[in-house]
């Protein structure tokens, strides 16, 4: 790793003073950049730490929703009652992510931005992997990577469980930076980088994402992962569905996959073929097909296109209770 | 070198002070500032579990924590576990149901076995093997860590 100044500030407006771009970068949990800077992926001059931000730790409900403060941990994420009642979604997917230790540690803000994870990217190839104008990844082992929007040079998926319940539950993130603070979307946190200067992440230098704010909902809320063990495992196909009933049917649905694409990818094509359905195996079935309708795997990803389905189905089918797999 | 920094901390209980560069992980201090070279360097990027300690009471990988990330924290280490030349019921237990075989990663499990244990006193086999993921074995099968950790509990319950 290389050597960096390093900057313990305890409040917000001090934390950006200290955030000057280009070469800075916001230490929280520490469980993505701390290893990208011993593996020299990431070099800053100088760190931020942020945890003694006592204002970027709070979880604070009302009847507005649920305030999440980027620097609330996972595990206290988890601890937090109103989650797991109103957003089993989001309590599901945190739950999902990596092990104890790195729940004790990871941030909801660190989750949300962390890097991608793609082996070539890790490898010091850049984020796009391309090397003497071929693509590592679509020449390279791939098995792990993009199913979906893979015409163009960003194959890799992005890795953040959280983001996935929280597009779906049409969350807001708010960013802080020198020129005043701004609330986007959840979704609009990421864009698929055109070329190899482009970020996948839509925050600027500079900038620090303070909390994101789920709104109150009665929608029925679920996700479903898919991966090899179960025991820390990163998704292979993750979904997160919520669903506004209208009596026995679905009204309108939200469909979000992650681990799939270079962003977290809403399904409208799911969502269609849901909605005005009573919701049942048939129903949750054909929405799953309808999700990977566009699917254009790589030469060794075809396998995550069956695994998509089969998120889709469970997610919506575990939104009404229906957790048939655990069962016998 | 770059600039040293100076950290005041509580390590098992004592107070302690050290100076370190900013790269430098909490792990790598414990071990070469401190001398306490219980945790172990297994993976260095938080998939082992060999490194682990409580910080303010809930375990973590010491080597993806920056060691000036813990001015003013409690650390405990395995090195904390016994108590006046008494192993605490986990050693105990471990050592009498041969739950190591070459014992690196040994430190890690009776760390985070404690963090579980006093939480929670009377954990399911799930809750057990749920809280150890993070802690790789590959020498035992995790069988009797399991049940060290079981036999554990029951003799602390006595208690």
């Amino acid at each position: 790793m290389k050597a960096f100044d390093y900057a313990a500030p305890t409040s917000v407006a001090d934390a950006l003073k200290l955030m000057e771009p280009p070469h800075t970068a916001a230490l929280s949990g520490g469980t993505d950049l701390i290893n990208r800077m011993k593996d020299y992926v990431s070099s800053p001059e100088r760190v931020v730490y942020l945890k003694d931000i006592d204002a970027l730790e709070s979880i604070e409900s009302s009847s507005k929703g649920v305030s999440i403060g980027a620097g609330a941990t996972l595990a206290a994420l988890l601890e937090h009652g109103e989650i797991k009642k109103t957003y089993p979604s989001l309590w599901k997917a945190a739950y999902e992510v990596a092990t104890p230790q790195i729940r004790n540690m990871a941030t909801v803000g660190g989750n949300l931005l962390q890097r991608p994870r793609c082996w070539y990217y890790r490898a010091g190839n850049g984020l796009l992997a391309l090397k003497d104008g071929k693509s590592l990844v679509r020449e390279g082992d791939n098995r792990f990577h993009a199913i979906f929007m893979t015409d163009g040079d960003a194959l890799f998926v992005n890795p953040s469980s959280l983001a996935v319940p929280l597009i779906a539950l049409g969350a807001k993130a708010t960013i802080l930076g020198p020129k005043g603070e701004r609330t986007v979307p959840v979704a609009e946190l990421y864009r698929v980088p055109k070329g190899s200067q482009e970020r996948e992440l839509t925050v600027q230098h500079g900038e620090i994402l303070t909390k994101v704010v789920v709104p109150a909902t009665h929608a029925k809320n679920a996700s479903y992962e898919a991966r090899h063990k179960q025991a820390h495992d990163w998704p292979l196909a993750l979904a997160s569905v919520a669903l506004e009933m209208d009596g026995q049917k679905v009204g309108s649905a939200r469909v979000v996959l992650g681990a799939v694409a270079p962003v977290p990818l809403r399904s409208e094509a799911a969502e269609k073929a849901i909605e005005g359905k009573a919701l049942n195996h048939e129903s949750a079935t054909a929405a799953g097909d309808a999700a990977v309708k566009d699917a254009k795997p790589l030469s060794m990803n075809a396998y995550k296109v069956q695994l998509t389905k089969v998120a889709v189905k469970r997610a919506l089918l575990a939104a009404v209770g229906d957790r048939y797999w655990e069962e016998g | 070198m770059s600039k040293k920094i100076h950290v005041s901390t509580t390590v098992n209980g004592e107070s302690v002070e050290f100076l370190c560069e900013a790269r430098q992980s909490l792990l790598e201090v414990l071990r070469e500032n401190l001398s306490l070279t219980g945790a172990k360097e297994g993976c260095n990027n938080g998939n082992c579990g060999a490194c682990t300690v409580m910080l303010n009471g809930v375990p973590v990988n010491s080597c993806i924590v920056l060691a000036v990330e813990v001015e003013g924290a409690a650390i405990e280490t395995v090195e904390g576990l016994a108590c006046h030349g008494h192993l605490h019921p986990i050693q105990k237990c471990f050592l009498e149901g041969a739950a190591l075989q070459c014992g690196v990663c040994t430190p890690g499990f009776l760390v985070t076995a404690k963090a579980l244990l006093d939480k929670n006193p009377n954990p399911s086999e799930h809750d057990i093997r749920f809280n150890l993921a993070n802690n790789l074995c590959r020498c035992t099968g995790y069988d009797k860590i399991v049940k060290a950790v079981q036999a554990a509990a029951a003799e602390l319950q006595t208690r």
